[in-house]
């Protein structure tokens, strides 16, 4: 024991590591921030770690180029002992760490602690979620496979909108003319050099910052933020009611840390992991890409703009919002800090939640997307066609191989991007039918140039099947009574 | 803590000397990191200057023109013309070739107008589909609905000896649709 004291002694006489280390260890936190709503910046930090390792081990199997790396993430899952289980720990590694990241941010927002005098924490706590989106899109791209690949078009093709630049953009972005070896090798490079370079130097800054400002203290109603002295207050808080950080804090940190290596590798170990999906061959055009789960709000979101909306909305509002992010501590510095009098806050943070939590939920059904194979996977259900004259199925044949279906459900089967038509003639007269058949609108194309005036008709017959039972369908009086009249101009045309 | 004494401000004569060989200093690797920074940004931003003047975009071979009947929509695939060692299959890329008549073609991108994913032709309603966002174009490759602002991209075609040609080589964006810079040239025929 003496020796490894005197060993240890050796070394911190040259490091002079031992009195900072043990200073930053017992400085004292107010008592009341000993709480399970402190944890989760300690958890991103434990995240972090966790990816820094399995990314390294996963470097050593996986290989950037374009030609190589889909065969050596199938080696990985299939070829290598337990491959696939670093692989999906770093999979849901990044999700856990994106979702502790906003779950961190909007207790910090809640908590007050953005406010005087730790400004500069929450900016670079902005840049650090944006690094950590970053890591997010650059490793969905690594996992080079047909969504990784059609996910770079989209990127490319929402950065082409880059007034004057956006061409430029996109060649800097894909480095060179197409998606191709040259793009994965430099989405490699930002990926495990460029980006964990800088969260490494932020994430340090940014703990730095926590460790000498000392951690925001419980907020309390009533309890205002003033410039002139709120370091005072804080001092005196920590003085009469501190405690130093190890242990009286650090405990509860731990345990959530070890709790979220755990559930990292309890859904790494249940779910397995993510993809590869095909193979990234532009020929091979039988695919529906989709993100990953923290950007399926943005696939939602660009499903659902007005188009003329989209380009505008996409180059103006993602500055915005980061703007207001790096701006919100200096336009509110002061102040109360408790949720509990900031209606204001706790309202944006429910309706940013249930806006994104919406999208999501949204881009997990694609309601807009048609569904390719209904017009040959999903037949009329039976019951639409009991008691049909030869037209009325004649029609029901139209309806399925034009791929009326792709769009439009009927019985609860088929795409979903127009209405559902199991009730269709009680919305339209046989008037508005042809029209809208012929003409499109609304989101339909029309379908004039490629139906006979017979497969319309037929079509047309069909539909005006489609009601129930208990509802007759829409008929156009005024109609029926130029019909009944022989053609002859009725009264009321002629005064 | 450190216990070093501020030292008596130095002497006029010895301040401007050191001063002097400090911003010497400065200078001196400014001037170095102005020489580095020249091939390094021209080699970061290679793939901007190599494009200036449709550097990549050459003629490619579609096929056969007999292997495209008239009045039929088909998928073709192309080689990139610009192909790296690293590539694999990433430089195969498909195309939608129209055949309307005789020596009248359109051959259309597979990208979807709106943000790129592969569009599929459905002959039977004649209609282009996109599996993302559920935009949507005629035969004529105009927009029929969905997301996307325009029809989509085309790439300028010839026919040389049987042989049906198109001018492609990067991949066509709304903010870049490659094709409208080509169209300009006068089209051999």
């Amino acid at each position: 024991m003496r020796l490894i004291k005197k060993i240890g002694e050796w070394f911190d006489h040259r490091l002079q590591l031992a009195a900072p280390i043990r200073e930053a260890a017992g400085h004292p936190v107010p008592r009341n921030t000993a709480s399970w709503f402190y944890v989760f910046g300690s958890a991103a930090l434990t995240i972090f770690l966790l990816q820094l390792v399995t990314g390294i081990l996963l470097a050593l199997i996986y290989v950037p180029s374009a030609g190589e790396a889909w065969s050596s993430l199938q080696a990985l899952n299939h070829q290598i002992e337990l491959g696939w289980f670093i692989r999906a720990m770093h999979g849901w590694g990044s999700n856990f760490m994106v979702a502790i990241v906003l779950i961190h941010m909007v207790q910090v927002f809640l908590f007050g602690a953005h406010k005087f005098p730790r400004e500069l924490t929450w900016v670079i706590g902005v840049f650090l979620l944006l690094m950590t989106l970053g890591m997010a899109f650059t490793g969905q791209v690594l996992r080079f496979d047909q969504d990784a690949y059609w996910g770079l078009g989209i990127g490319a093709s929402i950065a082409s909108r880059v007034p004057i630049l956006g061409p430029f953009v996109v060649k800097l972005m894909l480095g060179g003319p197409i998606i191709a070896g040259a793009t994965l090798s430099r989405f490699f490079a930002l990926h495990v050099f460029v980006i964990p370079g800088l969260l490494i130097a932020f994430v340090s800054l940014h703990v730095l910052m926590v460790l000498r400002l000392g951690i925001n203290e419980w907020p309390m109603p009533g309890r205002i933020v003033k410039r002139a002295t709120y370091e005072d207050e804080y001092h005196a808080l920590t003085k009469n009611d501190g405690a130093p950080f190890v242990p009286y804090a650090i405990w509860k940190d731990m345990f959530f840390a070890a709790f979220i290596i755990l559930a990292v590798a309890a859904c790494a170990s249940y779910f397995g992991p993510f993809g590869p999906t095909g193979q990234p061959d532009p020929t091979i055009i039988q695919t529906a890409p989709k993100p990953d789960y923290f950007f399926l709000w943005l696939y939602a979101l660009l499903s659902l703009l007005p188009p003329s909306l989209e380009t505008p909305f996409l180059l103006i509002c993602p500055p915005l919002v980061i703007l207001g992010l790096i701006l919100l501590p200096f336009l509110s510095g002061e102040g109360e800090k408790s949720w509990k009098r900031r209606p204001i806050a706790v309202i944006t943070v429910l309706m940013t939640a249930i806006t994104l939590g919406t999208f999501t939920r949204m881009a997990q059904f694609t309601p807009w997307s048609p569904h390719m194979n209904a017009w040959s996977g999903d037949p009329v259900p039976d019951r639409y066609i009991h008691g049909t004259t030869a037209l009325e199925r004649q029609g029901a044949l139209v309806f399925q191989v034009k791929q009326c279906r792709n769009c439009h459900s009927l019985g609860n089967t088929g795409g979903q991007r127009g209405p559902a038509l199991d009730s269709v003639a009680v919305r339209l007269t046989q008037d508005q039918l042809i029209r809208q058949v012929i003409q499109g609108g609304g989101n339909m194309p029309a379908y004039g140039n490629n139906l006979s005036p017979a497969e319309t008709t037929a079509l047309v017959a069909f539909l005006e099947t489609l009601h129930p039972a208990t509802q007759r369908p829409a008929r156009d009086a005024a109609r029926e009574l130029v019909l009944s009249n022989g053609g002859v101009k009725t009264s009321w045309t002629q005064p | 803590m450190s216990t070093n004494t501020v030292r008596a401000a130095p002497s006029e004569a010895s301040l401007s000397r050191r001063g002097f060989f400090m911003k010497l200093g400065i200078l001196f690797n400014g001037v170095a990191a102005i020489i580095l920074a020249l091939p390094v940004a021209r080699f970061l931003f290679s793939s901007i200057i190599r494009s200036r003047g449709n550097g990549y975009l050459s003629w490619v071979r579609l096929g056969d023109v007999n292997n495209f009947p008239e009045g039929e929509t088909r998928m073709a695939t192309f080689r990139n013309p610009l192909v790296m060692p690293t590539d694999g299959k990433t430089v195969d890329t498909a195309c939608w070739v129209r055949r309307i008549a005789g020596d009248q073609f359109q051959v259309f991108a597979i990208n979807c107008a709106h943000l790129g994913c592969p569009v599929r032709w459905f002959p039977q309603s004649g209609l282009f589909m996109c599996p993302c966002h559920g935009g949507a174009y005629y035969r004529d490759g105009s927009r029929a609905s969905g997301p996307p602002e325009r029809g989509l991209f085309e790439y300028p075609y010839k026919i040389e000896n049987g042989t049906l040609t198109i001018d492609a080589g990067q991949l066509p964006t709304p903010g870049d649709p490659v094709a409208s810079l080509t169209s300009e040239k006068p089209l051999c025929a």
